[in-house]
């Protein structure tokens, strides 16, 4: 038996050998991806475009404008004498913020009278104008207290009452920095190495199926889950080689740090795969073609990788779709990884996610294997 | 250029599909499938966020603090403790996303002139994270000026002097936030160059795989019509699968719809050139179906998602990723339709990424033309 095992796998590795595309396949699409992700996948915002019209031209309404300025998240384009032209830029989407000061404002500021302050947010990107008008709250609340201190000063009556002071320490644990690249780089391991195994262990049998070498192969006295052994085997074998390769880029090239155990990681991976090649075999053995393979996979994978909390939180979700995304491997996957990589949580946390990875390969694998006997008869 | 060899042509390809009934079933079901899926499974607003207590003052005063924080939509409050260590493991289990640590004798150290609230955040997902402490920011801040205005008031003190700022935060284009509204009008972009990469991609490798191409070679028609013939009936089918989006996103998800349709069209049929050629290029340098398909997948579908301001802002991507996305086209198309959307923008104000597309189209197109060469080696 595992010679007939052995000897499979040798064949597959020779194929995969002599094939240069497929080499090409498997190494640089997932190099691509991971840099992509890394540079380009961020929801930071830092030095948004801002217009200002500052119709007092104060000392307190310039104070005002520095705050923002200073804060490192707004970046002044232009200073305008109209609230017109703050509306007409934002219209153009030249600037995502506008702040217009209108006159007076240094005299009720003076006076003790409530000043007004409008600022203008680009909604087109909710998510930058939700966090972008965070800040303005932040850096307006920090002013409008600094400046009430000045006045209660200046109205010469000595300060008796208790002055409150409420601050906050905010603490970002896992990720100090709130750092994108730290959210997004170990999520692409879970999603390239599905992808990746998927659409391998599916084409290579139907592939087999098309040129009809199936055939050939089945009236060796090769058994149904030899073959099977012997395909999916070098497949498992170049997922976690493709995990090592994407992982390394992710430490060594992002500086992501590690804070688990790899032993965990690497059990993680190993359950995960089984759910892969499961799959794969599975969407094998109802396609005929390796066209309808690609689409096919297209249409699982597809969702797979939107309801995982890849990029898009799953408490967000829709009640029915967070239940579903309990049956998606991948979504236990990444738990494992980002638990790893960033929290450096034990077993103790991760074991329930390790036990649905494992009965989601059960059941795959399971599924697949008795599907494709029957779709050798 | 012959009209009635390009009518063949277009007659034959339309006949292969629709005898094709899964290339069918994909050109309908894909974009509901993805704007069903997108629409639901991406959304990036919190509420209800899970947070913990850590209530070391167990007084009057931080139960009120508390109760500020139950009483916000954004925030569930899952667990109250008397220490750290029990928070410490919510986080750690991904129970509560943070934790608001009030320390002992709460209300004398304000009194006594500071308390430092701390709030411990998990950074995990980053974006999350940063809203999440922006949203609690919100809630101490507007607790702490309560707190200074009763004292305030008990000594006799002119309240106003404390609230000297009044932010009037106006939000355009998405008044609500809603990030759906955001997300939806950038799936169109993305059904588009699914789509019509996907059956573009087939149109020549299928002629070579199914040895059709010495017939093709034989016949009269020059390359100018095969590419206009092949390419008529997926541009049709493009046309209707961005009417199902369209319907899709004002019908179903509200999505405002402030422009004018005639630029939607005009413009999405700049685009679908662009996608289909790209699809066709591919087709001519690809002999077999399979690889061309994922290869166009990958030109086309990769850059939508990650380097066209989809969901990725591009002015907070690095400066030599930001010159990248001006060679994708989907980053125009995605501009126009977010415009034509929400700010109502008109083709005039739009007639820079407008012009942008149409050149790149012209180019595409131009190129595409030429590729294909009647000879069989």
């Amino acid at each position: 038996m595992f010679q007939r095992i052995l000897q499979m796998l040798v064949k597959e590795f020779l194929q995969l050998r002599r094939d240069k595309s497929a080499r090409f396949r498997l190494l640089v699409p997932p190099v691509i991806q991971i840099l992509l992700f890394g540079y380009a996948a961020t929801f930071e915002v830092f030095n948004v475009s801002t217009i200002v019209a500052d119709q007092d031209r104060t000392p307190e309404s310039r104070a005002l404008v520095a705050a923002f300025v200073h804060s490192s998240r707004f970046e002044l384009k232009a200073v305008v004498p109209s609230p017109e032209q703050v509306c007409a830029a934002v219209q153009r989407s030249d600037v995502h913020v506008g702040i217009v000061i209108p006159p007076g404002f240094s005299h009720r500021l003076r006076s003790g009278d409530e000043a007004p302050v409008q600022v203008l947010l680009d909604g087109t990107n909710s998510n930058t104008a939700l966090i972008a008008g965070g800040y303005v709250g932040q850096i307006a609340q920090a002013f409008a207290q600094a400046q009430g201190e000045a006045l209660l000063q200046a109205s010469g009556r000595a300060l008796t009452a208790p002055r409150v002071r409420l601050q906050v320490e905010p603490r970002f644990w896992f990720n100090p920095n709130l750092d994108s690249r730290w959210f997004f780089v170990p999520g692409v391991i879970g999603s390239l190495v599905l992808v990746t195994i998927v659409n391998l262990t599916a084409f290579a049998i139907v592939r087999e199926r098309e040129v009809g070498t199936l055939e050939q192969l089945l009236v060796t006295p090769i058994r149904p889950v030899e073959f099977i052994l012997g395909k999916t085997l070098p497949f498992f074998m170049i997922g976690l080689l493709e995990v090592a390769i994407v992982a390394g880029i992710g430490l060594l090239w992002f500086r992501v740090p590690f804070n688990g155990s790899a032993l965990l990681l690497l059990a993680g991976t190993c359950l995960f795969l089984l759910s892969a090649l499961g799959l794969g075999l599975l969407i094998s053995t109802v396609c005929r073609t390796q066209q309808q393979a690609f689409a096919s996979n297209f249409f699982v994978l597809n969702p797979m990788f939107i309801l995982s909390g890849f990029g898009f939180p799953i408490a967000s979700m829709p009640q029915p779709l967070q239940w579903l995304t309990l049956l998606n491997p991948l979504r236990h996957f990444l738990v494992i990884i980002r638990g790893t990589f960033l929290k450096g949580v034990g077993i103790d946390v991760l074991w329930p996610e390790l036990a649905c990875l494992a009965a989601l390969g059960a059941v795959l694998l399971t599924a697949s294997v008795l599907r494709f006997r029957k779709s050798l008869d | 250029m012959r009209w009635r060899r390009i009518v063949a042509v277009a007659r034959k390809e339309a006949l292969q599909v629709v005898r094709d009934p899964r290339s069918l079933m994909i050109a309908l079901l894909l974009p509901l499938m993805q704007m069903f899926l997108l629409g639901y499974g991406v959304k990036l607003d919190v509420d209800r966020i899970p947070l913990c207590v850590v209530d070391e003052d167990g007084s009057q005063g931080s139960r009120e603090l508390v109760e500020r924080f139950t009483s916000s939509r954004y925030f569930a409050l899952r667990a109250v403790d008397r220490t750290v260590a029990p928070a410490v493991r919510h986080i750690d289990l991904g129970e509560c996303r943070l934790a608001l640590v009030l320390p002992p004798r709460l209300a004398e150290r304000l009194a006594g002139g500071g308390a430092t609230l701390q709030l411990l955040v998990d950074g995990t997902d980053s974006n999350t994270a940063t809203i999440a402490a922006g949203y609690a920011r919100n809630v101490i801040d507007s607790h702490a000026t309560m707190l200074q205005l009763q004292a305030l008031e008990r000594h006799g003190y002119p309240t106003h002097a404390l609230r000297p700022l009044d932010v009037r935060p106006r939000v355009w284009f998405n008044e609500d936030l809603e990030s759906s509204y955001f997300i939806i009008p950038g799936v169109v972009a993305l059904v588009m160059s699914v789509i019509g990469s996907q059956l573009s991609s087939l149109t020549i490798a299928r002629e070579w795989e199914r040895g059709t191409m010495e017939l093709l070679v034989s016949t009269p028609v020059t390359r100018l019509e095969l590419m206009i013939g092949k390419l008529a009936p997926y541009f049709a089918i493009g046309l209707v699968d961005a009417a199902i989006c369209v319907l899709v996103a004002v019908g179903w998800f509200g999505v405002p719809f402030r422009g004018a349709l005639v630029t939607l069209l005009g413009t999405t049929s700049l685009f679908l050139s662009v996608v289909l050629a790209i699809g066709y290029l591919v087709s001519v340098s690809i002999r077999s179906q399979v690889g061309a398909s994922q290869v166009a997948l990958v030109l086309t579908m990769l850059p939508t998602t990650l380097l066209s301001g989809f969901t990725f802002p591009i002015d907070q991507m690095p400066a030599v990723v930001q010159g990248v996305t001006t060679l994708v086209s989907a980053r125009y198309y995605v501009t126009i339709l977010k415009a034509i959307f929400l700010k109502g923008s008109s083709a005039l104000e739009l007639a820079l990424p407008i012009a942008c597309l149409a050149l790149y189209a012209a180019v595409v197109v131009a190129l595409a033309a030429r590729a294909f060469r009647k000879t069989l080696d």
